[in-house]
């Protein structure tokens, strides 16, 4: 476990180095200058000098990258130009929002999925199967910023329970989760379809086993063997595509943020872009891809702990 | 075997289903491309949010233009996109796919660890990072969605094409001395075209949801362009007034995608039978 341990983070900090130069690659050096992108094509080529003076722009491509990285490190990721305040603060506020906001939405599809998956794989080729497939299908094919609509047309515009959109803080915590669940839900559908899927041909799998047999043989109950030995041997890959299912689930929130005026990282990141706010951005997509790579890493180590097979490979 | 059995269409319910919703998707691109009810720029303000009528089947909206010319002509962006998005997927993706496949060793190792990297950013992100820098517009939505397709296709084709060479014809051919271009011409490709397929329906259904998703938010189809996520985007601001604004382009967008995956699970079924018990 050590050896497979040591080799899974060696690869982890190689991917973050790999993902922080193809971003700083993209960001700065395909568009030519930052500081002429965020004042647009009016601005006087003074201007343009002193902006990029200011921001530590005009260095050479590996000292900018050094800055940037060196910064991030001790948490200082450098000034935004449109707000004008250093830009660890803005994303730290934003993330206050997104990240329950992801968890609520993959709770969601964890809860549902894996309940619906094990239903379905249970009742498989009979019309509950048929019913939970159905709507998986419809689930993955429904947009989620359209839902999110739907969800503000009949909660917010014709039932008037809750608020159409925008997060009141979170100093008043219960209003706050309030402002989440529709988002939550909105985002949380697809991903739960999909689990649904995956959950459903993990269990028929693993129920095809022998080691099921055996456990009946034993006098285990129908139920007790599907929750007790099927689901668990059913969850490494439900847990690499939910771990995968994450960068989509982020990619999601960004649009359903919008649909709720909802002040997290994706609207954070629409704004920047609206404001040729370039340094945002980088950082925010950087930000992004240090979740879900890290996240994808945590998987790999859980999934490795649940199943010994897997540790074999690294040996 | 029965007579019933054997002759039991392949495939069944989604197949024929998926095929439908497709066929109507393509069939309202080529009809807009003829004709329309009515222009679908055209604004007639006097007539704005009106509902639905035997003038205007689905109303106008609040410019006055007719809804629904608007969604024929969007389904026409929807193809565009998917189409190229997927071709650009699929023509770097087996590409790459075959050059892992064939050489092994830290080639195959370094470009699976790459697709595995561009896995991270879907196709949105991807998006957002190019119109950041590049301005909004359909064809960086088209590229980025392109990129995101590559590395599934390269995968795939990895993995389907492993299975082949390690087969007993893949290896005379090798054995007769054929170069790894004939091999995969003659062998792989062949092969493996159910596979890609049926993955090439899945990421045009993803690919559509992904231009949706950018026009919504002002990254992709820019005006006069019609999209049907930028409908939607123009049905949220009169949500209060006009809520069934926000249900036709929202139930265009979901029957497509339906109809793409009903399409690919049917494919997959009646191309390959051994997958048929897993799925």
């Amino acid at each position: 476990m050590l050896l497979y341990l040591g080799q899974r983070i060696a690869l982890f900090v190689a991917t973050l180095i790999f993902a922080s130069l193809v971003v700083f690659a993209v960001m700065q050096i395909l568009p030519g200058d930052a500081a002429e992108t965020m004042l647009g094509p009016t601005a006087t080529p003074e201007a343009v000098a002193a902006l990029s003076h200011k921001l530590g722009l005009d260095l050479p491509a590996p000292i900018r990258y050094a800055h940037w990285i060196g910064g991030a490190l001790h948490g200082d990721l450098g000034l935004s130009y449109a707000y004008g305040s250093p830009i660890a603060p803005l994303i730290a506020s934003s993330l206050a929002v997104s990240a329950p906001l992801s968890l609520m939405a993959m709770a969601l599809a964890a809860v549902v999925g894996l309940a619906a998956g094990v239903y379905a794989a249970d009742r498989r080729g009979r019309a509950g199967d048929a019913i939970v497939m159905g709507f998986s299908q419809v689930g993955i094919a429904v947009p989620n910023f359209w839902l999110a609509i739907l969800l503000v047309l009949v909660f917010a515009v014709t039932l008037r329970l809750v608020p159409a959109g925008g997060f009141p803080g979170w100093h008043d915590p219960a209003r706050a989760i309030g402002a989440l669940i529709l988002p939550a839900i909105a985002l949380g559908v697809v991903q739960a379809a999909i689990v649904t899927r995956v959950t459903r041909s993990a269990v028929i799998e693993a129920l095809n086993e022998d080691f099921m047999r055996t456990a009946r043989a034993k006098g285990v109950s129908r139920r007790a063997a599907l929750w007790r030995h099927a689901l668990p041997n059913a969850l490494t890959p439900i847990l690499t595509i939910m771990g995968l299912q994450f960068a989509n689930l982020i990619a999601g929130a960004i649009v359903v943020e919008n649909v709720f005026v909802l002040p997290g990282l994706g609207r954070l990141m629409l704004q920047s872009i609206s404001n040729r706010d370039t340094l945002v951005v980088e950082n925010g997509v950087m930000l992004l891809a240090v979740i879900v790579i890290g996240l994808n890493f945590v998987v790999d180590i859980a999934c490795a702990a649940i199943d010994p097979r897997l540790r074999a490979s690294a040996a | 075997m029965t007579v019933s059995a054997r002759f039991r269409p392949r495939g069944g319910v989604s197949l024929w289903l998926g095929a439908t919703l497709v066929a109507v998707l393509i069939a309202a691109a080529v009809v807009s491309l003829i004709w329309t009810p009515y222009p679908p720029s055209a604004i007639d303000i006097p007539h704005k949010l009106a509902p639905p009528s035997h003038a205007h089947w689905f109303g106008t909206d609040n410019l006055g233009r007719d809804v629904a010319s608007q969604i024929l002509v969007g389904s026409r962006i929807s193809i565009l996109v998917g189409v190229i998005a997927v071709g650009i997927g699929l023509a770097f993706g087996i590409v790459l796919g075959l050059i892992a496949a064939f050489s092994k060793g830290l080639v195959e190792d370094a470009l699976m660890k790459l697709s595995d990297f561009v896995f991270a950013f879907p196709a949105l992100l991807l998006a957002i990072m190019l119109t950041s820098t590049f301005g909004p517009g359909v064809v960086n939505a088209i590229i980025a969605i392109g990129v995101y397709n590559v590395p599934i296709i390269a995968k795939l084709t990895r993995a389907t094409a492993n299975g082949v060479l390690s087969r007993e014809y893949a290896l005379a051919a090798r054995a007769a001395g054929r170069g790894p271009v004939a091999i995969a011409i003659d062998h792989v490709l062949p092969n493996i075209a159910p596979a890609l397929i049926v993955q090439a329906t899945i990421q045009f259904a993803i690919a559509i949801l992904a231009e949706a998703a950018l026009s919504y938010l002002g990254l992709g189809a820019q005006p006069p362009e019609t999209s049907w996520g930028k409908m939607l985007a123009d049905a949220q601001n009169v949500l209060y007034n006009a809520p069934r604004l926000a249900l036709y382009p929202g139930i265009a967008i979901a029957l497509s995608v339906l109809g793409l995956n009903l399409l690919g699970d049917g494919l997959r079924d009646a191309l390959d039978p051994k997958l048929k018990a897993r799925s």
